[in-house]
């Protein structure tokens, strides 16, 4: 885990902690399942008090980027967390609009697009049950 | 880890009113202050400020001219035994016997506490990389607050006094006292008072500072608070001003003619009411670093 605090920068520390988290999460470097780790961990990495990492994880709890298991660890959530979603969400909103604009210029109508996109998740499902 | 910091539980340490003279200057001036149990504790000022003065109250070497100290609810000046031997302290000097090796200092040291902990003082040994046999004269500076912090910790005392512990150490040392601190705090029920005028370590470690400057208390509060009330707000005016128009909580200002910066005690929400009340468009709203705060703190 990946993080880096700078009490210069005005930010409270469990806020910088949160922040890098969800951002680790929504670039998939903290895959879902994963467990984050413990906080005496982290604290003494970050060389921060224990108490602001527990702060940290109880708001990306309270969030639902992460959850709390039954043997204290604390894991991303299985769920995907809403934020990954969103990201992911936006991604492909960038790719579906380049498309239209392209379809549109080449004179292909919509319901021809969205076939032609049905044809290919068809072709490519029957690739990946083959190998 | 303290879940329920802070605790309900009688406060670790209580000053009440404490004055301090040396001659003509008042080295502390009515202080009053509550440690509670439980969590780090950060006396931040500049050289000269009181923070050893307090510190030295504490540890029962200075008897209060006037006001009360109480150290687990005991006077450490007529109770030094029932206090003491329950506080692990490292001094500013780091005075300890030059003539001792590593391993006499540790002897030596355990004889006065019933509680030490033979077992922890040779993993802290390692840890801190101290040959047993290295004479205290011949170490390094950082060695030295290595031994002086092994030899406070290793009676697992309920209350760490550390006066100073970064100050004069390299980046590297630095690291290593202040991750010492960190596995210290996670201990059950252990109470971490330091004084420190490196700000950005304190904003690292510190539950709740105490910003101390000329013998008195300009402000206690936990951490968290402090960040919360201390904002850095830009606002633009319609016309020009030659001063900035008066803001509340306001500590100290920069700027000219119709864009002024104030450095503000309030929290944001209730700030830019207030900017709006005078007809300023917020155009900057920024959380301060525990240094900034400091800074306006003692200059306004």
């Amino acid at each position: 885990m990946q993080i880096h605090i700078s009490p210069s920068d005005g930010v409270p520390i469990y806020q910088q902690i949160v922040n890098q988290i969800k951002y680790l999460v929504a670039a998939g470097r903290l895959p879902a399942g994963e467990e984050l780790s413990p906080i005496r961990v982290l604290a003494e990495q970050l060389l921060v008090n224990p108490n602001t990492v527990a702060r940290a994880y109880r708001e990306l709890e309270t969030a639902g980027i992460v959850e709390k298991r039954r043997t204290a660890g604390t894991y991303v959530s299985d769920q995907g967390s809403p934020l990954a979603r969103r990201e992911r969400v936006k991604i492909l909103t960038g790719r579906i609009d380049a498309l239209l604009a392209e379809a549109q210029h080449m004179d292909v109508a919509l319901d021809e697009v969205l076939k032609l996109v049905q044809q290919r998740y068809a072709a490519m499902e029957s690739t990946r049950t083959e190998e | 880890m303290h879940e329920s910091f802070p605790s309900s539980a009688p406060p670790i340490l209580e000053l009440n009113r404490v004055t301090r003279r040396f001659g003509t200057k008042t080295a502390l001036d009515d202080i009053s202050l509550t440690v509670p149990r439980g969590g780090v504790f950060g006396l931040i000022g500049g050289n000269g400020a009181g923070k050893t003065t307090i510190i030295k109250h504490i540890m029962g070497m200075l008897k209060a001219q006037s006001g009360s100290v109480r150290v687990f609810g005991l006077d450490p000046v007529q109770n030094p035994v029932g206090t003491l031997g329950r506080i692990g302290y490292l001094a500013e000097d780091r005075d300890l016997p030059n003539w001792m090796r590593v391993g006499e200092l540790m002897r030596y040291t355990q004889a006065f506490y019933s509680n030490w902990d033979a077992v922890y003082a040779e993993e802290l040994r390692e840890a801190f990389d101290l040959d047993i046999n290295a004479r205290i004269k011949n170490l390094s500076r950082g060695q030295r607050a290595r031994a002086g912090l092994l030899i406070a910790l290793a009676h697992r005392p309920e209350l760490l006094v550390l006066d100073e512990p970064l100050s004069g150490l390299d980046p590297v040392v630095r690291r290593d006292i202040l991750g010492a601190i960190i596995r210290t705090i996670a201990d059950e029920g252990r109470t971490v008072l330091f004084s420190s005028h490196l700000l950005d370590e304190v904003e690292r470690v510190a539950d709740r500072v105490a910003i101390i400057h000329q013998g008195r208390i300009l402000l206690t509060a936990p951490m968290d608070e402090i960040k919360e009330t201390h904002r850095r707000m830009t606002l633009r005016f319609g016309q020009p001003h030659d001063r900035p128009p008066s803001l509340i909580g306001t500590l100290s200002f920069e700027g000219h003619g119709g864009e002024w910066t104030y450095i503000c005690n309030g929290e944001s929400s209730q700030l830019r009411r207030a900017a709006d009340a005078i007809g300023a468009t917020v155009v900057g709203d920024a959380a301060l670093s525990l240094d900034e705060i400091f800074m306006s703190r003692i200059l306004s």
